[in-house]
């Protein structure tokens, strides 16, 4: 986190007053510039740039809730990491994290990718249902996180009742260990499709007609045009949405704290609630912090993905 | 030939309307059973035929003060992420400064970071500052939401305001901050409102540092209302349901009155 505070370097003064009142207006200037710049940079220096420094360094102490009282934090190396890494659940939380993400962005993606390609199609009320579909995505996360606990309850829930009309029998979607992972990512990907279907509509949007016209002379329609017209031409979308997918489903946290509190037998425990629950719940933030700072280099990676492949989509 | 291309967008209506249905039925959902009181019904009917207002009237109960801090502090979020953001928008979009670059790239990598390091930190930080259970604290953290958001899409709007504009008033002799208040302001208001409308949703819905930063119940958003009730065992939905709904609120407002500006923010949170 290395930002320049100070201004650029003070021009070499020369003899005459005139060139060093010239100058001095123009330091005037660039700090009146600055000026501008200053609260934002000083607001993510503490608001970013400590918390992330701060989470390196409680990484590698023994912070308790002795800490916040004696104010000392031993340091212990490694010691944090060893204890996360070796201990059973890692391997749980690691696989809970892969999965739920990934079952999160395929099911958030294709659908939200078919619903761009429905809504592309003209028809009255097409604009109104499009936008009244960004529902799920504005409301508050726990509002829906809430009805979902109700709908998804093994027996009141309207899902079973439904299953039950048609002979299935009642699932335990939050309480079994075997589907409460299934459950979280459906009601994420609920979550994710307008955010998706927003994007990848507004891609859909930029490629020219004339496309589709040159190609359906040479016979490419439906299912061909879309392999050889829409698809290459909405890649960097894709990309960007992919990638923008994954930063997000890695950070949720009130969807599983709210439908499952990470259990049933820590079934949908992520990397996310795992930190969550080392730092607020067993007030042990050295490990907390250490399980963050494996997040955040997951994380970063994908984000660098993203700097990439925003980049090149904004040049194209 | 014209009346096969009207009933085929009349079926593409029709489908749209099934797919809306589909998609929104959770927030039917959370509507229907709210209509249905406080009893402990085993199963919700599917349709509210004994409307009773006896949910709201308990989710009123519990969730006033709650409603009334997320208000202060979503308020506050917006206060604070403008007032931060919209000067250094200006700034990133007319001036030449060294280091601007890195900036610019710390914002888009600080929105990535996730909740639960801030979280982390910050409430060791608090804890020395005093800062826990505060307005001000929640209002600060809340405010990490909005404004790296607020700055990209105010830039990239102020990008496309013509120089002269302010080159002209510039002349006059104002200084860059008479021609940023009343010149630059004024024109980027729609973006301004878009930022602040984001920033006010971001903070509404919060859940992370309500959850964190917060301990005890005087000061504790509707969000975490909300969680109280989903731990443990739910006796009735109603009053659950009811303060859900109330909780949606704003966003449904928003949704239908500043339906461009958030159609707006969809796409330049992202694409920039």
């Amino acid at each position: 986190m290395t930002t320049t505070l100070a201004g650029p370097a003070p021009v070499v003064a020369p003899g005459r007053g005139a060139d060093r009142r010239r100058s001095r207006a123009r330091m005037r200037e660039r700090t009146a510039q600055w000026l501008f710049l200053v609260p934002a940079i000083a607001y993510v220096l503490v608001f970013f740039g400590y918390p992330i420094v701060k989470n390196l360094v409680m990484g590698s102490q023994d912070y308790t809730v002795r800490t916040f009282v004696s104010g000392e934090a031993p340091w212990v190396g490694l010691d944090n990491y060893v204890e996360v890494v070796t201990s059973g659940l890692f391997r749980t939380t690691v696989l809970n994290t892969a999965l739920f993400t990934i079952g999160s962005i395929v099911g958030q993606f294709v659908i939200g990718l078919l619903f761009a390609l429905f809504f592309k199609r003209r028809f009255p009320l097409g604009n109104v249902l499009r936008s009244l579909l960004l529902l799920p995505w504005l409301l508050p996360m726990i509002a829906g996180t809430a009805v979902w606990k109700w709908i998804l309850d093994q027996d009141g829930g309207v899902l079973n009742e439904a299953l039950g009309t048609i002979g299935i029998a009642p699932v335990h979607w939050l309480t079994s260990p075997d589907v409460a992972l299934v459950a979280v990512v459906l009601v994420n990907v609920w979550v994710g499709i307008p955010f998706n279907m927003t994007l990848l509509y507004s891609g859909l949007q930029n490629i020219p007609d004339e496309l589709y016209e040159a190609g359906a002379l040479d016979g490419a329609t439906g299912a061909k045009a879309f392999w050889h017209i829409t698809w290459p031409n909405l890649r960097p979308v894709v990309s960007v949405v992919l990638v923008l997918g994954v930063i997000y489903t890695l950070k949720v946290l009130d969807i599983i704290l709210g439908l499952t509190g990470g259990g049933p037998a820590n079934a949908t425990q992520t990397l996310a609630t795992d930190s969550y629950r080392r730092s607020f719940q067993e007030f042990s933030f050295g490990t907390g912090a250490a399980v963050s700072n494996i997040l955040i280099v997951v994380s970063l990676l994908f984000a660098v993905v993203y700097l990439r492949v925003n980049k090149r989509a904004v040049d194209e | 030939m014209n009346q096969t291309t009207d009933a085929r967008k009349l079926r593409y209506t029709i489908v749209g309307i099934v797919l809306l249905a589909v998609m929104l039925f959770p927030v039917y959902w959370m509507v229907n059973v709210s209509l249905q009181g406080g009893g402990t019904a085993a199963n919700s009917s599917f349709f509210p035929t004994n409307v009773t207002f006896e949910g709201y009237q308990r989710a009123w109960e519990d969730q006033t003060g709650n409603l009334v801090t997320s208000m202060i502090v979503a308020l506050g979020a917006v206060l604070v992420s403008l007032v931060i953001a919209t000067p250094a928008a200006y700034a990133l979009s007319r001036f030449r400064l060294r280091g601007m670059g890195i900036f610019l790239f710390v914002l888009l990598l600080a929105q990535m970071i996730p909740g639960i390091v801030i979280a982390n930190s910050l409430y060791t930080l608090f804890n020395d500052l005093g800062l826990l259970n505060t307005y001000v604290g929640l209002i600060l953290a809340n405010a990490t939401h909005g404004i790296p958001f607020a700055i990209l899409i105010m830039s990239a709007f102020m990008r496309s305001i013509p120089p002269a504009l302010t080159e002209a008033a510039r002349v006059d002799g104002a200084g860059h901050f008479r021609a940023f208040w009343s010149i630059i302001v004024p024109v980027s208001k729609n973006s301004l409102i878009t930022a602040g409308l984001f920033s006010f949703l971001f903070a509404w819905s919060d859940f992370m540092f309500g959850l964190t930063l917060t301990t005890g119940a005087d000061i504790k958003p509707i969000t975490l209302g909300i969680y109280d009730y989903l731990q443990g065992n739910v006796q009735s939905w109603g009053p659950v349901m009811a303060s859900a709904v109330i909780s949606s609120v704003p966003a449904i407002v928003l949704l239908v009155l500043a339906q461009r500006y958030i159609a707006a923010g969809a796409l330049g949170g992202a694409v920039k």
